[in-house]
């Protein structure tokens, strides 16, 4: 994709609003993220500051009473966000899988494994015989380890949180996607289990050189998957760079903040924490939205909106300390 | 089942026995002479304490003995028997339409939501809540028999027209034997009451298939269909529709109930040779063998429904299979 | 003297004065959240269409029955031969009936009737139905297994046909049906009383009040009642329109309230033979039922769209 940022996807200034009998609640207002094929990015924020709908607004599948309401989602070569319904269906589950945080009820409780895997391979072969489906299906499920005879018989109900989301992975990369969604793929699992999953996931990711995104609030998860990363707070990217200078040098204070709650072996003082709490995304506060947390906040900050500009190659930041002189 | 079947049996034996007036006296008039009436007593054992009465009864009932009408002075089975298959043929024929016209519009409405068949679909069924069976039943008959004459106003069939007898079902019967004409008649004649008695349950079903589709379509499993690019209509179709069936289920079983008490109104309205015309004759002169024989297998054919309901469960919820 | 004690008068005065303060001002903060709760609701109340409008039509409907002797222009019973089967006209809004009586005035004190009929099975119906379910949720095992049982024979009739067997039996009186109704319309509160206490029961702070030494019976009427009767009651407007409608139909199949009462399903019944000509005399009262039943159920939707937490945050 030449003219843009990444190669695979480029997403400028993504806004979706939720329209609720509270007001508006502006989720994301402005996000920026791109990615080249084969890189892996990580987008990481706490909870409730639009990683979800980031990853659904990629897919378009915002529904009432939310909206995207500006910005521009260029994926594979295609304007995602100007396609029809059917257009988007042929991208959708094909070019671009999605791992959904809650497998349990992800899956259609009275449909049988098998039959969802066999109906994604179905509608991406559709040439495919009866038989050519159930082995596909069977070999999507011994690839992610789980006894292929006995599990497409299974009913969601009868999986555990892990061989739910394995199946999920499975439903996911029988497509061969060119971009693979994880969204908080481990959090709604056991700890240990939480550890085979995102092992899996890697494996399977490197052994095919799929592109794929990782929502996550966890920081070392987010470490030890990704290349890049992207940081999220209140539905803005506020932080874009490589794995290793986020975590050696994070710039953004809310990114220092969160690089500096992340316990490190051998650490004997208490954790720092961020003051205050996750800002009314009805009422946001003005400007930058993160500057009533914030220790070195200026005047600037309450009246202007910081851009995302490029501080050093590759390390992107939309913060009012960084950047020329002459828009402080 | 059989425990609830026998205490159904128990409370309908008590209801009838606390009736205050004398069935004899009602039978023969005031001014029977006393030997006849100790006579007609004896002849319905009525002159037994009340539990040997009830022991009676219930050894009666368990070899198909439900007592003779005092009325027609048949057998209460074969009076049951004899009506039964209209009001059968009535609620089914309702229950089919309530459930084609309950889903069809509830699915419709929920996915075409806020539309103009959405809106129409909604005051179609809280009218069909609201609206007295047995008043509407004879608005549709002024306007559709005696002013448009386009249904007829009452029965099962033509007068001229003899159906054969095989199962009873008058639509059924014609079917088998071929016979058209009677299968024609006897369908116009079962449009309008089926209507009236099935309206109110197209209504319900249609709510409630609305709200559960509605439901279904927010799971997240919905969202992984479309996740997967699978089109609008196959979500619908392959993993919203039958999803969304299991509420529905429960209340077709549930109001199963109140369209057989409906199916009571109905028929008194038109004229239906059914079993709950039969009750009402039988409350109005206090015919008690026909009273409790009717309301225990009214209570029974329900019961029935009920456990049909719990088989089909299953069929539809895999969860429920264990 | 006579000043120091004045003015120590004047001073515990004024501490009362402030310890009253003081305790409104506990009172004010202490039920803050009950008020917001209730501001809330009201809220919702006035966004939810269908309760505003179910509302409206109720108390519209519960005026009409306490004015109905002053609004009547007739008697509702008094028959009039010289007036019989008048169409609707001035002097008779809807018309008059085979004795002369004035529907109009006919209807309107039968919404006096139906009133009385909802309220009074709504009360027994529900204490029936709330003790009984709350002693089964709350003690379980056999009690709970015997008295369930005893539910389900009841659920195994029709309810319209139960309650036509025990009106038959009692006799066709307005008491009677409301008693009929009321026996058979128990189960659906015992049913749904059950499985709250059931729930309720099994809550760490029941389990923290009975480790304190509170009686069952304390218990059950001080902590379980309470915390299970709201879907209860939700449920409870859900039904009053059946109620009417069950109500009515046994009056139109000359089961319930016996003439000359003004019963609307027992005036649809008398205006049934006259109907090809005289379609006034059943058409009146049959749109008053679907009135109130209409509002019944808009407000029992709005009820329960309120009470539901998914709506409610």
């Amino acid at each position: 994709m030449e003219g843009y940022r990444g190669d695979l996807l480029d997403v400028s200034n993504l806004r979706v609003f939720f329209h609720t009998y509270r007001g508006t609640i502006k989720a994301l207002n402005g996000v920026e993220l791109w990615l080249n094929q084969g890189e892996r990015l990580g987008i990481v924020g706490e909870s409730g500051c639009g990683k979800s709908v980031t990853s659904l607004a990629f897919m378009q599948l915002i529904e009432q009473p939310g909206e995207m309401t500006g910005g521009r989602i260029m994926f594979d070569n295609k304007e995602l966000n100007t396609l029809t319904e059917k257009e988007l269906d042929s991208v959708r589950g094909k070019d671009m899988a999605t791992i959904f945080q809650e497998p349990v009820s992800a899956l259609n409780p009275v449909l049988k494994v098998g039959f969802q895997i066999g109906e994604n391979i179905k509608r991406i072969k559709p040439k495919a015989s009866k038989r050519e489906v159930r082995e596909e299906t069977a070999n999507m499920l011994e690839l992610v380890g789980l006894d292929s005879k006995r599990i497409s018989g299974f009913y969601p109900h009868e999986l555990s949180g892990g061989m739910a989301q394995r199946v999920m992975i499975a439903m996911a990369l029988s497509s061969s996607p060119k971009l693979l969604i994880a969204d908080e793929p481990t959090s709604a699992l056991d700890v240990t289990i939480q550890a085979q999953i995102l092992e899996l996931l890697e494996e399977l990711v490197e052994k095919m050189n799929y592109s794929a995104i990782l929502i996550t609030h966890d920081m070392g998860v987010a470490a030890e998957f990704c290349d890049k990363i992207a940081v999220m707070y209140a539905g803005n990217t506020v932080e874009y760079t490589t794995v290793e200078e986020i975590f050696n040098n994070p710039v953004h204070p809310y990114a220092k903040g969160l690089f500096k709650a992340v316990p490190k072996v051998g650490q004997t003082s208490e954790l720092e924490t961020i003051a205050g709490e996750v800002p009314d995304l009805v009422n946001p506060p003005s400007g930058c939205r993160f500057h009533p947390r914030c220790s070195h906040t200026k005047p600037i900050c309450k009246d202007g909106f910081p851009p995302l500009q490029e501080l050093s190659p590759g390390h992107f930041v939309a913060c009012y300390l960084y950047g020329d002189e002459d828009s402080k | 089942m059989v425990i609830v079947m026998t205490g159904v049996a128990t409370i309908v034996f008590f209801i009838t026995r606390i009736i205050p007036a004398d069935p004899v006296g009602a039978i023969l008039g005031g001014n029977a002479p006393i030997e006849l009436v100790d006579k007609m007593r004896a002849e319905l054992g009525l002159d037994k304490p009340i539990h040997e009465q009830f022991i009676d009864y219930v050894v009666g009932i368990f070899h198909g003995d439900f007592g003779h009408s005092l009325v027609t002075k048949k057998p209460i089975l074969e009076d049951i028997f004899t009506f039964l298959p209209a009001t059968m043929e009535l609620a089914i024929v309702a229950m089919f339409f309530a459930i084609i016209i309950g889903i069809i519009s509830g699915a419709f409405s929920a996915v075409k939501r806020n539309s103009i068949v959405d809106h129409a679909t909604r005051v179609f069924s809280i009218m069909g809540v609201a609206l007295p069976v047995f008043w509407l039943g004879l608005i549709l008959l002024f306007f559709l028999y005696f002013k448009a004459d386009l249904f007829p106003g009452g029965g099962r069939h033509s007068l001229f027209i003899f159906p054969e007898k095989i199962t009873g079902l008058v639509l059924l019967d014609a079917i088998i034997c071929r016979d058209w004409d009677t299968f024609k008649d006897a369908l116009h004649h079962i449009i309008l009451p089926a209507f009236v008695l099935g309206y109110a349950h197209a209504a319900l079903i249609s709510r409630i298939k609305r709200a559960s589709m509605l439901d279904v379509l927010q799971q997240d499993y919905i969202r992984t269909a479309r996740a997967k690019g699978l089109g609008k209509r196959v979500v619908i179709f392959r993993h919203a529709l039958r999803n969304s069936l299991i509420p529905v289920v429960t209340v077709i079983g549930v109001s199963f109930g109140d369209l057989l008490g409906g199916a009571v109104l109905t028929e008194t309205i038109f004229s239906w040779p059914g079993l709950g015309r039969y009750l009402v004759n039988a409350l109005l002169v206090l015919d008690y063998p026909a009273i409790t024989g009717g309301t225990l297998f009214i209570a029974f054919v329900y019961s029935l429904a009920n456990l049909l309901v719990d088989i089909s469960y299953a069929v539809l919820d895999p969860r429920m299979q264990n | 003297m006579n000043k120091a004690s004045n003015q120590r008068k004047d001073t515990t005065a004024v501490t009362e004065n402030n310890k009253g303060m003081d305790r409104f001002r506990l009172l004010i903060n202490q039920s803050k959240p009950v008020l917001e709760d209730l501001k809330h609701t009201l809220y919702l109340w006035r966004r939810t269409h269908l309760a505003m409008v179910g509302t409206v039509m109720i108390i519209f409907f519960i005026l009409i029955a306490l004015l109905a002797p002053v609004i009547a222009p007739y008697d509702p019973i008094a028959q009039n031969l010289d007036q019989r089967l008048m169409p609707p006209s001035m002097d008779h809004f809807f018309g008059t009936d085979q004795y002369g009586r004035d529907i109009f005035s006919r209807v309107l004190h039968g919404s006096r009737i139906e009133i009385g009929i909802i309220l009074i099975v709504s009360v027994i119906s529900l204490s029936i139905g709330v003790f009984v379910g709350i002693i089964s949720g709350f003690f379980g095992g056999l009690v709970d297994e015997i008295l369930m049982r005893i539910t389900d024979m009841f659920m195994a009739f029709p309810r319209l046909v139960l309650a036509m067997a025990f009106v038959a039996a009692l006799g066709p009186t307005l008491t009677n049906v409301i008693v009929a109704i009321a026996l058979t319309d128990w189960t659906v509160y015992a049913r749904l009383a059950r499985a709250e206490s059931a729930k309720v029961k099994s809550l760490p702070y029941i389990e923290a009040i009975r480790a304190v030494g509170a009686g069952r019976i304390r218990i059950m009427v001080l902590h379980i009642l309470p915390m299970s009767i709201s879907p209860v009651i939700v449920k409870l407007t859900l039904r009053m329109g059946t109620i009417i409608l069950t109500a009515a139909g046994l009056g139109f199949l000359g089961l319930g309230a016996q003439p000359p009462i003004p019963e609307w399903g027992a005036i649809v019944a008398d205006g049934r033979d006259y109907f090809i000509d005289q379609w006034w005399i059943s058409t009146f009262p049959g749109i008053a039922i679907a009135i109130i039943v209409l509002g019944f159920n808009f407000l029992g939707d709005g009820i329960r769209d309120i009470m539901d937490p998914k709506i409610r945050r």
